[in-house]
């Protein structure tokens, strides 16, 4: 307990020291948000599916999550270029801790950077259906980032170089975002997008989130649905991630 | 009794023989040097010894236990110094050591008090709360011997702990060491390219070259063996004179890939 506790702080500690990465990652969010909010708000409105800030935020917030969870559990390319995956691999603590530890430590990053990017929304002009329902919110948050930090520890762990990391961006995250739900609502949609949208976990992350957020109205699957699938892909990814991780030799 | 134990050792890497057949033990107590040229098998005999990387095939015992099956115990066992620097740049030293100390599971008290103890050994307790990027490499290496002590193992591997030191801190170090050796009791296992460092230290030497243990025995019987008058020449005359090329590894292409994701914002 006390192993997976210093190895979250870390996963802390580092985050919070980064100024430029915290920034960083807001920036691009906040950009999407503003840009498509207002320059496709009008269009959206015109066809009848009501307030498109309202519709996206839930989105970007997604969008911030899957970008920072990735990136977190990618981290340990980092650590294991950089030795320091060598002082931990070496020590008396069970991969699954230092696995559950990292993962959790990451996950709680992407949660403050939803969160962050939920406030922002606010000053921008975004309005809670119902405050109290944004403490479910921030648990799909933390749900939705438990489950993409696992996945990138995953693929961290057969990756032993940066060359792959561009790729994973570009075939991995961008379209788990672009196809997800969060720029544009899934009914009716073509019929091949949708089974994409639909095997795309982010997707529940997101219909989640626009139950707790933007309303009930808001919401495609069943927030029931959304849940299940979310825990059942994170229990897979851990469990993917965790046989990985547990392979890893230097 | 024997500490450590290996017998018909080997590791390839598809095609190629990193380690090949190696016999060898270390008595408890005892400060064993392992050298050998770049690219000799040490790093990858010292992995297979601290359950970093399976064998292909042979068997290693550590304080009574085996690397592969039980590999909890041996953690537990030893400490190690690696070549390469294993510290987190972004934390503090204190916090480096603290870390540590939970993951090998010291109780707070006295995790607090042996911290304190070894940070001022190694002269770094006043800047306990600096980062460790902004350390020289010196200090990140004595860092590192700090605390590869803290947890007390029985063994300490020292993966050519002096790279880089001056000669004060190499003193310094190897005088503690030499301590610890002889009040605790603890068995040291050590890689160096400074002759004179396995001369003066070590009790034993095994000297290995492609793969292959070539020569092992006090530094007296291979300078007799060789008929050579000091331990360099000794090494050399085992060894060959041949510069021997080591592939470089990823890392400095990666270092400047983080230079530039950092630089870049996203990251």
């Amino acid at each position: 307990m006390k192993t997976i506790y210093i190895l979250w702080l870390r996963q802390i500690k580092r985050y919070l020291r980064s100024k430029s990465r915290i920034v960083g990652s807001l920036v691009q969010p906040m950009l999407f948000l503003v840009a498509l909010g207002f320059g496709l708000g009008p269009v959206f409105q015109k066809a009848g599916q009501g307030n498109y800030v309202e519709f996206l935020v839930p989105g970007i917030i997604g969008m911030g999550i899957i970008f920072t969870s990735i990136f977190s559990g990618m981290e340990i390319i980092w650590d294991r270029q950089f030795g320091f995956l060598k002082e931990t691999l070496v020590a008396p603590v069970t991969r699954l801790n230092i696995m559950v530890g990292r993962t959790l430590g990451g996950a709680t990053v992407a949660t403050s950077q939803g969160i962050i990017i939920l406030l922002m929304s606010l000053v921008v002009g975004f309005r809670l259906s119902n405050w109290l329902l944004a403490i479910p919110a921030v648990v799909i948050m933390f749900l939705t980032a438990f489950l993409f930090t696992a996945l990138g520890t995953a693929i961290a762990s057969k990756i032993d170089d940066m060359q792959g990391f561009q790729l994973i961006v570009n075939f991995l995250i961008m379209p788990l975002f672009f196809l997800s739900g969060a720029l544009f609502p899934l009914n009716n949609l073509p019929k091949s997008i949708s089974i994409i949208a639909n095997l795309d976990p982010l997707t529940y992350g997101i219909d989640a989130l626009r139950y707790f957020l933007a309303g009930a109205g808001a919401n495609h699957f069943g927030v029931g649905i959304d849940i299940v699938v979310l825990t059942s892909v994170t229990l897979l990814f851990l469990g993917v991630g965790s046989y990985l991780f547990n392979k890893i030799q230097i | 009794m024997n500490i450590i134990e290996v017998k018909n050792l080997s590791k390839s890497f598809s095609d190629f023989k990193a380690v090949e057949d190696i016999s060898f033990s270390v008595a408890k107590g005892e400060i064993f040097a392992f050298l050998g040229p770049n690219g000799a098998g040490k790093s990858t005999t010292i992995k297979m010894l601290t359950t970093l990387s399976k064998p292909t095939s042979g068997e290693i015992t550590l304080n009574g236990f085996n690397p592969v099956k039980n590999a909890d115990a041996v953690r537990h066992s030893f400490g190690i110094v690696f070549q390469d620097p294993s510290l987190d740049d972004e934390l503090t030293a204190y916090e480096n050591m603290e870390f540590h100390g939970v993951l090998y599971g010291v109780p707070k008290v006295l995790r607090r008090q042996r911290i304190e103890e070894l940070m001022k050994f190694v002269e770094l307790w006043d800047r306990k709360n600096s980062l460790v990027k902004e350390f020289s490499g010196g200090m990140k290496r004595r860092l590192e011997i700090a605390r590869g002590l803290l947890h007390h193992p029985k063994i300490l591997f020292l993966d050519e702990p002096t790279l880089g030191l001056d000669p004060q801190t190499r003193n310094h170090m190897w005088n503690y060491l030499s301590e610890l050796n002889k009040t605790e009791g603890i068995t040291v296992f050590f890689t160096t390219h400074y002759m004179e460092e396995a001369d003066k230290i070590a009790q034993r030497i095994a000297i290995i070259d492609h793969g292959k243990i070539i020569a092992l025995g006090t530094s007296a019987e291979l300078k007799a063996k060789t008929g050579k008058a000091t331990l360099e020449e000794a090494f050399l005359s085992l060894t060959g004179k041949v510069i021997r090329e080591e592939e470089a590894g990823p890392l400095d292409m990666l270092r400047m890939g983080r230079r530039m994701w950092r630089g870049g914002g996203r990251k």
